[in-house]
């Protein structure tokens, strides 16, 4: 009966690791990709032209306040990115899916990305309402610190040779480093408390910002999600087929030697 | 494992490897800093703390790659693997011989270079406290970056960035108690926030670094 239900359980979530299989991944992810890449398209061009010309300006910030449809989605995707890769990186070292190992190593360009854009459009956001660039503030602290990590982790992938070896080590990395950043984020918000955090960066969508921005911010913030989505599929198949290249191209020296 | 701690001491004492160089480096950060802000003691004196453990931080990660690097080139760590104690306590050993021979001079060298920045000696005590309750998890912290980067041929680099944002809590909290300390306000949170740090990093980290050497020697 045990033995049932396990076989129960592992059927109710082949749906799932069917796309551990590469010919399965190719195929699912070949079908998702476009409507993927078509929701990232509709939803970026609606969400961004709505924010940018359709709302009134703010009347303290003026008009740099439509910075936050770009600004509030990357600093979203930065975190979640990371969180995304961690849950890649138990799911290689713990079944071994090599998809899973390949999507994080994907993952990890798109996620430096927003964390750089993030940072950014902040310092451009910051000049005018603080008048700084930069400012020692825990929360972009925080946001450095995990751009290290992301340069740190991509370093690592990109020196290690063997695929499999490299794809350990960043696991390890990477859920070492999740610790590691959540103790940073309580670090520096402890060691800088109460000296420059700005009143409009706790700009929480929820709390602060009135209804003319919060509907083109949601729309934005569903954009850049199926935007991640559709540039991890996108490079994910190429890490996947750059793979099978290199099995045919070891092959055929294999054949010639 | 307590004869591997002696071997690993007396290896980085006599080969000239390691000992006395985090101590150096130490020096011409202190000294260089001086020359760089001004010599006044109502600026130095301020900053000590922190100056401090940046140095202590930098003279560490220079030392870092040494922890497997020679016992992975000259095969020792292939043993060290057969070995019949857990790699996790080689580990383990690894660091506290890296402590022993980086952090260790450092904490006891730090008033004296507290001097050198016009630091109140009230802060002494302070400064060698957080250094010695912080720089064992610099050492296993490194131990584990080291791990990673053991079969690279030039991973010092990669090392160095790999560890950095590792580096920053402990940093940041030994600093602040430091600091909180000299001047004389409450510095019990942030010690004993390094000493959490330390201690978890002993606890956990020594798993990590096991494995990822283990994947290296595969």
């Amino acid at each position: 009966m045990d033995d049932a239900r396990i076989k129960q359980g592992r059927d109710g979530w082949n749906w799932l690791w069917a796309w551990a299989n590469p010919v399965k991944f190719m195929e699912i992810s070949g079908w998702l990709l476009p409507w993927a890449t078509g929701i990232a398209v509709v939803t970026l061009a609606v969400g961004l032209v709505w924010g940018f010309f359709f709302t009134p300006e703010a009347a303290r910030f003026g008009s740099s306040v439509k910075i936050i449809y770009v600004h509030v989605p990357t600093a979203m995707m930065a975190i979640n990115i990371w969180v995304m890769m961690l849950v890649a990186s138990l799911i290689w070292l713990i079944r071994r899916h090599h998809v899973s190992a390949l999507a994080a190593k994907a993952a990890a360009l798109v996620g430096v990305v927003m964390t750089l854009a993030a940072l950014i459009t902040g310092a451009v956001w910051g000049q005018p309402m603080w008048g700084t660039w930069w400012a020692w503030d825990p929360r972009l602290t925080s946001f450095l610190v995990l751009f290290l990590f992301y340069l740190g982790y991509m370093a690592l992938w990109a020196a290690i040779e063997d695929p499999d070896t490299a794809a350990d080590l960043t696991s390890v990395l990477a859920i070492v480093g999740s610790v590691f950043a959540l103790l940073s984020r309580y670090a520096v918000n402890f060691w800088n408390q109460g000296l420059h955090q700005g009143a409009s960066l706790s700009l929480d969508a929820e709390e602060n910002v009135s209804d003319v921005y919060w509907q083109p911010l949601v729309i934005c913030l569903v954009g850049f999600v199926a935007l991640f989505v559709a540039l991890l599929l996108v490079r994910t198949r190429t890490e996947v087929r750059k793979r099978r290249l290199h099995a045919l191209q070891m092959r055929e020296r294999m054949a010639d030697a | 494992m307590i004869a591997l701690l002696l071997r690993d001491l007396r290896l980085s004492v006599r080969a000239g490897g390691g000992f006395g160089l985090g101590l150096a480096f130490f020096l011409i950060v202190t000294a260089l800093v001086p020359f760089g802000v001004g010599p006044e003691a109502a600026i130095l004196a301020p900053i000590a703390p922190g100056i401090l453990w940046v140095g202590a931080l930098l003279a560490c990660l220079l030392s870092l790659d040494r922890i497997f690097q020679l016992d992975f080139e000259d095969g020792t760590l292939d043993l060290l693997a057969t070995a019949p104690i857990p790699m996790e306590g080689a580990v383990v050993m690894k660091a506290v011989a890296h402590w022993l021979t980086t952090g260790l001079p450092l904490v006891i060298a730090a008033p004296v270079f507290g001097g050198l920045l016009n630091m109140p000696p009230e802060g002494f005590l302070w400064i060698m406290g957080s250094l010695a309750l912080g720089t064992p998890a610099l050492s296993m912290i490194g131990a584990f970056g080291a791990a990673l980067t053991v079969g690279l041929k030039r991973g010092g680099l990669l090392l160095s960035l790999l560890v950095l944002p590792l580096y920053i809590p402990t940093l940041i909290f030994g600093a602040e108690a430091a600091a909180r300390g000299m001047a004389g306000f409450e510095a019990m949170t942030p010690m004993l926030m390094v000493a959490g740090i330390t201690l978890g990093s002993i606890a956990l980290l020594p798993f990590a670094a096991a494995a990822a050497l283990r994947i290296n020697l595969r």
